[in-house]
């Protein structure tokens, strides 16, 4: 039985901002992680960083992962456990874990003082008729594929959403040599970064608002795919459709957080979309409505990398103080406030707003 | 297909390994996903739906949506999105559900003929 002071899941931006910090303060931090290297998913961001500089505007995600990843590498007060998957949470606190070493797997367990739950989140499906055709893909895997393991995964795409994830994906698609035939969005508006959008545009990737998927062709795999106009309330509108010859279909329609280990916790649950499903509610330090249990980055609602990282300092830094650890918590808490106002301001944190604002309430009608 | 040129990344050098796909020898780099191997050597279909028998290849290629599960070496539903290519392995489509007993029956079976005759030899 492992006993570390705080534990966190996922070693990603929150969790590695969430394990420095409250190492920081001393604490000893087991953190974990399924894969065999840290960084969670900004091993396969290629792209540099928009945000603040504290959270390494500028930067490409591949490197802030080296970064951080070297930091809790060498940090005295971080213990790395890679390969690890956490398998469960019990009602009295002991998490089981299953460890990979050379293929063989052992069984550990962990009864941490305080908790972390950093475990991201889950690519959303679409659906519409063949959605279950090899060659469709979440358009996070495609980056996986691509920029991880340097593998095409085919010759023509088509990606459906034009959000940041989207266009961003659809740019590296290209950087890999891979035809993109269009990107299709169901809203009548580009939701990404204008800067983002002109890159592709640039390339000759058309753009298509208001369309959506009407059904993906093939006998075994993907060979094609219709797409359609949809109108004001989402439906297809017959005649509309256009066809395009496609090995590849990339969903970047949302993600989902990873919250299993909150709900075995009974930690209090709302739907939320603007934060992508169900989600734990949390508060201003990130401690969900079981006492000693934290949550940070996409698990406690999907945002992105940079507020990722501060939030994951703030769950850190209050786990620290919760033992008692963590003298200048008012301050530093402060400061970390200050920058996620700062990133969630303006147009493009207006979902988040919303959506935080609406937990709030779900959680206040539920007494 | 492997990615050549990139206009970024630089993919280090990394050991070739031979694998075997339902018994067809391949070559791929040892530690990298089984999925990836068989996809740079074209292979997307991955298994068969239980109930449809509908083709499925993967989905999220980090271990969360089990779309890719395949028998390697003898054991069923494994992750190969995840799963880290070795020499001499060898994977098979999954048709089905996995009889997932009947793999670890047959792997402590194997086990336990395998120490006997060590212990015979010794």
């Amino acid at each position: 039985m492992l006993n570390p002071q705080v534990m966190v899941v996922g070693a990603g931006p929150a969790g590695m901002s969430a394990a420095l910090a409250a190492a920081d303060c001393g604490v000893k931090v087991l953190l974990v992680d399924f894969f065999s290297e840290p960084g969670g998913q900004l091993v396969k961001q290629t792209h540099k960083f928009f945000g603040s500089r504290g959270e390494h505007a500028g930067v490409r995600g591949i490197e802030i992962a080296r970064l951080l990843g070297e930091k809790v590498r060498t940090h005295l007060g971080v213990e790395l456990l890679l390969d690890t998957q956490v398998l469960g949470y019990y009602p009295d606190g002991v998490l089981t874990m299953e460890r990979t070493v050379d293929g063989e797997s052992e069984y550990l367990k962990a009864r941490p003082r305080r908790l972390v739950v950093c475990a991201g989140a889950s690519e959303k499906p679409l659906a519409f008729p063949g959605n279950d055709l090899p060659g469709v893909y979440g358009a996070g895997a495609v980056q996986t594929l691509m920029n991880v393991h340097g593998v095409m995964p085919g010759r023509r795409a088509v990606m459906v959403g034009a959000g940041n994830i989207g266009l961003i994906i659809s740019y590296q698609l290209r950087q890999a040599r891979v035809e993109v035939a269009a990107v299709v969005e169901a809203a009548p508006v580009i939701g990404g970064y204008a800067v983002h959008a002109s890159k592709i545009r640039r390339l000759g990737v058309p753009i298509l608002t208001s369309h959506s998927v009407k059904e993906a062709h093939g006998e075994r795999e993907l060979e094609g795919v219709t797409v359609w106009r949809v109108d004001e309330r989402w439906q297809g509108i017959p005649g509309s459709e256009r066809h395009f010859e496609a090995d590849v279909l990339c969903l970047a329609v949302g993600l989902s957080p990873l919250a299993e280990l909150l709900w075995q916790a009974g930690c209090r649950m709302a739907y939320v979309p603007e934060l992508g499903g169900h989600v734990p509610w949390h508060d201003e330090h990130q401690q969900t409505s079981v006492p000693g249990i934290f949550v940070a980055g996409d698990a406690a609602g999907v945002e992105e990398a940079s507020s990722a990282m501060v939030t994951g300092r703030m769950a850190g830094l209050a786990a620290a103080a919760s033992l008692g650890s963590c003298p200048h918590y008012r301050e530093l808490a402060g400061e970390a406030r200050a920058q996620l106002e700062a990133l969630r301001a303006g147009p493009p944190g207006e979902k988040i707003r919303k959506g935080l604002a609406r937990l709030e309430e779900v959680a206040r009608r539920a007494g | 297909m492997r990615i050549g040129e990139h206009p970024i990344l630089t993919f280090p050098a990394r050991r070739k390994v031979t694998f075997f796909f339902e018994g067809r020898p391949l070559e791929g780099y040892e530690g990298e996903p089984i999925a990836a191997a068989l996809h740079a050597a074209g292979i997307r279909v991955l298994r068969e739906s239980p109930v449809l028998g509908r083709p499925r290849g993967f989905f999220c290629a980090v271990g969360n949506c089990s779309s890719c599960l395949m028998v390697v070496d003898g054991v069923p539903n494994v992750r190969v999105c995840v799963e880290k290519l070795r020499e001499g392995m060898h994977v098979e489509r999954q048709v089905g559900k996995g009889d997932l007993l009947g793999a670890v029956a047959a792997k402590r079976g194997v086990l336990r003929a395998g120490g006997r005759g060590g212990e015979g030899g010794a």
